[in-house]
């Protein structure tokens, strides 16, 4: 199955296998009863400068996955391959140098940042960690330049944070994760947040980012119209797994998996003629705890049948012919020809 | 050293700290705003502290000599307070009433006729002079028991809410213990074994008031961990002592200033108590209380003891309450965090 992840060149990051499953406890004795499966065997390839949207519901794991490949959760199995190394078999202090390259864009501006912090503190947090610039002088001038980066007025940078409005938090928190000349951004929700207005301006400025600085970004998202505008790639994540990957546009054009299909369906559009028939998903997301047997979409799924609650379906490569890398987990997508 | 040379070490050192606090506090714009606030709030409870603070710092300022002492030659070579020697000439043979001109007792002259607010004690001191001799006791004991259960609190409080596991079990099984015992019976006991000095007070009430605020730094600690300026933080590989002093201390500042104010008084009441029952800090309000209790059932009454002491017990723990309430308010994150 990884071999359909693996088309062009070699990507930045590659994630293979990862689980992080929580356990559940219980009792005086807080045996482990069970486990909360919210990333249950994800692989993502993120190409340098490219950006990979990472799509799904919420409470599917997404943002877990994110936080995994960071080691901000700790994950039970998988590999996470950066520039050669496996960053989930090293000790913290060898992941230090490592950090620097992976930063992290989070959803809520009010919660991410210290109230207790001047913006320069916040924005040189990284650069202090990992040693860049000496003197207190090259750190003010270091984060003058990131704040003009985000397009932020310099002179700002002695406020603190509850001073600013949605939307200049959120750059703050961009100036802060590019402190360290990361080379990948893992952006959760980070633009959920804010208004409509708010998050174009927001959307641009990462995109332009990307541009100037040769960024990827791995961006975890529930709205499809954010990842149609910025992601070259997109995966789509169903109950803590991967059900679908492929190339922006050829899944958004000829979407294989069911689920896919249902959440395409479900972009609300002001053109009668562009409205699809697909029918809508019902009923709520299954426990993680204990997810149904076979293909974990098969409760809700209406293109169901016998061999779904079965069978496990792999996440096989399919469609897109010419090396998209596109791939689905579904029985229907495998019979049918690319 | 004796203990008068400590004590002018020790407030010296508390003004000059006192003044690098108001100068942080000038300098941060958040600390200040609410300084003002709180000024405009409660201007009569800051100034009664203040005046309290004042006979406290007072008090605790000695040196030698400068006296007419006249043949006393202990008294020539004893250390005194700025107290002491405002009070130095007003003793008299036994009780006088307030402002009296005569002895309470057969109709003697008194030596300062007219000049004791509040009349004096049994053996002639002037009662204004002890109620005053108490303010820094009060200070002492609420200050000092602060000052050991605070950090005590914040230092198991923070490792157990942020490293969880067995250091919580560990932190939890202690509080608990300490939680399920009679706190009054556990204080005598402390105070029994230590020995009945003024610190040793302190310690044993600090000791069984630490868990109540451990108790809410756990609590704290465990919920600013999953913030996300603190996984933020831990992304860009920050080491965990630094986000402890960088993130998480100066998070919990409001709560232990708050904190602070409001066990302050529960401190003093405590030692009220702790006299009341034969154990407490020599020249307490407490054991002018415990003492003046025969005194009450003299005919004619003999109250202004009584009331000295009560009074300036009751004014310093509403004016204590009141700021703390005030504090309270303006330092809640809710009011404080988001104000657009």
């Amino acid at each position: 199955m990884t071999d359909a992840l693996e088309p062009r060149g070699e990507p930045l990051l590659r994630v293979r296998g990862l689980r992080t499953w929580f356990p559940i406890k219980h009792g005086l004795l807080r045996r482990t009863v069970g486990h909360v499966k919210a990333v249950d065997d994800v692989s993502l390839d993120i190409r340098a400068g490219e950006t990979l949207a990472l799509v799904g519901e919420s409470g599917c794991g997404k943002t877990t996955a994110g936080r995994s490949i960071l080691r901000l959760e700790s994950a039970q199995e998988g590999e996470v391959w950066f520039d050669g190394v496996d960053l989930l078999s090293l000790s913290n202090a060898e992941l230090h140098p490592y950090r620097r390259k992976l930063q992290l864009v989070f959803q809520d501006p009010m919660a991410s940042l210290d109230p207790r912090m001047r913006v320069r503190e916040i924005v040189a947090e990284g650069l202090r960690s990992f040693g860049i610039g000496k003197t207190q002088r090259e750190h003010t001038d270091r984060v003058a330049h990131l704040l003009e980066r985000v397009q932020l007025n310099p002179d700002h940078m002695w406020r603190y944070p509850h001073e600013f409005s949605g939307g200049q938090r959120q750059r703050i928190g961009i100036a802060r994760a590019l402190a360290p000349e990361p080379q990948l951004l893992i952006c959760d929700e980070a633009v959920s947040a804010l208004d409509v207005s708010i998050q174009a301006q927001i959307l641009n400025l990462l995109r332009d980012l990307q541009g100037e600085l040769g960024l990827a970004y791995l961006f975890i998202t529930h709205d499809l119209g954010v990842v149609k505008y910025l992601a070259h790639e997109v995966a789509v994540m169903y109950l803590g797994q991967v059900v679908e990957t492929g190339r922006t546009d050829a899944l958004f054009e000829a979407p294989r998996h069911p689920y896919t299909q249902a959440l395409l369906a479900a972009i609300p559009s002001i053109d009668p003629a562009r409205r699809s028939g697909a029918p809508p998903v019902l009923g709520d997301v299954p426990s993680p705890a204990n997810p149904p047997s076979g293909c974990r979409f098969h409760t809700r799924c209406p293109a169901v049948f016998d061999r779904c609650s079965k069978e496990v379906p792999e996440l096989v490569p399919c469609g897109g012919g010419e090396g998209q890398g596109s791939a689905s987990r579904c029985f229907l997508a495998e019979s049918s020809p690319g | 050293m004796e203990a008068w040379v400590i004590s002018n070490i020790v407030t010296s050192l508390l003004l000059v700290s006192s003044v690098l606090v108001v100068l942080a506090v000038r300098r941060s714009r958040m600390w200040s705003e609410a300084m003002g606030s709180l000024w405009k709030r409660r201007p009569i409870a800051i100034g009664v502290v203040a005046f309290y603070l004042a006979i406290g710092i007072l008090d605790s300022i000695y040196w030698v000599g400068g006296i007419n002492a006249g043949e006393d030659v202990v008294s020539a070579h004893e250390a005194k307070s700025v107290i002491d020697r405002l009070f130095a000439d007003s003793r008299e043979r036994s009780y006088s009433a307030p402002l009296a001109d005569v002895e309470f007792y057969g109709s003697a002259p008194l030596e300062n006729p007219g000049w004791h607010l509040m009349g004096t004690d049994l053996i002639g001191r002037d009662v204004v002079y002890l109620a005053m001799k108490g303010v820094r006791v009060a200070l002492l004991i609420g200050g000092l028991t602060s000052l050991i259960a605070i950090p005590l609190s914040l230092l198991f409080g923070i490792s157990a809410g942020y490293f969880g596991g067995r250091v919580d079990d560990v932190v939890f099984f202690v509080m608990s213990t300490l939680a399920s015992m009679p706190t009054l019976l556990l204080l005598i006991a402390l105070i029994m074994a230590m020995g009945r000095s003024t610190v040793s007070i302190c310690i044993a009430l600090a000791v069984t008031s630490w868990v109540g605020f451990c108790r809410l730094v756990r609590g704290e600690t465990l919920k600013l961990r999953e913030q996300d300026y603190v996984q933020a933080a831990r992304a860009l590989g920050v080491s965990e002592l630094q986000i402890i002093l960088r993130h998480i201390l100066p998070n919990l500042a409001h709560l232990v200033i708050i904190t602070f104010v409001l066990t302050f008084s529960g401190l003093v009441l405590s030692e009220a108590v702790l006299a009341w029952l034969g154990v407490g800090v020599d020249g307490s309000w407490g054991q002018m209380i415990d003492q003046a209790r025969s005194e009450l059932s003299r005919d004619p009454v003999v109250w202004w003891n009584i009331a000295a002491a009560g009074l300036s017990l009751f004014g310093l723990l509403l004016a204590v309450n009141m700021v703390g309430d005030a504090i309270r308010d303006i330092l809640d994150p809710r009011t404080l965090r988001e104000s657009p």
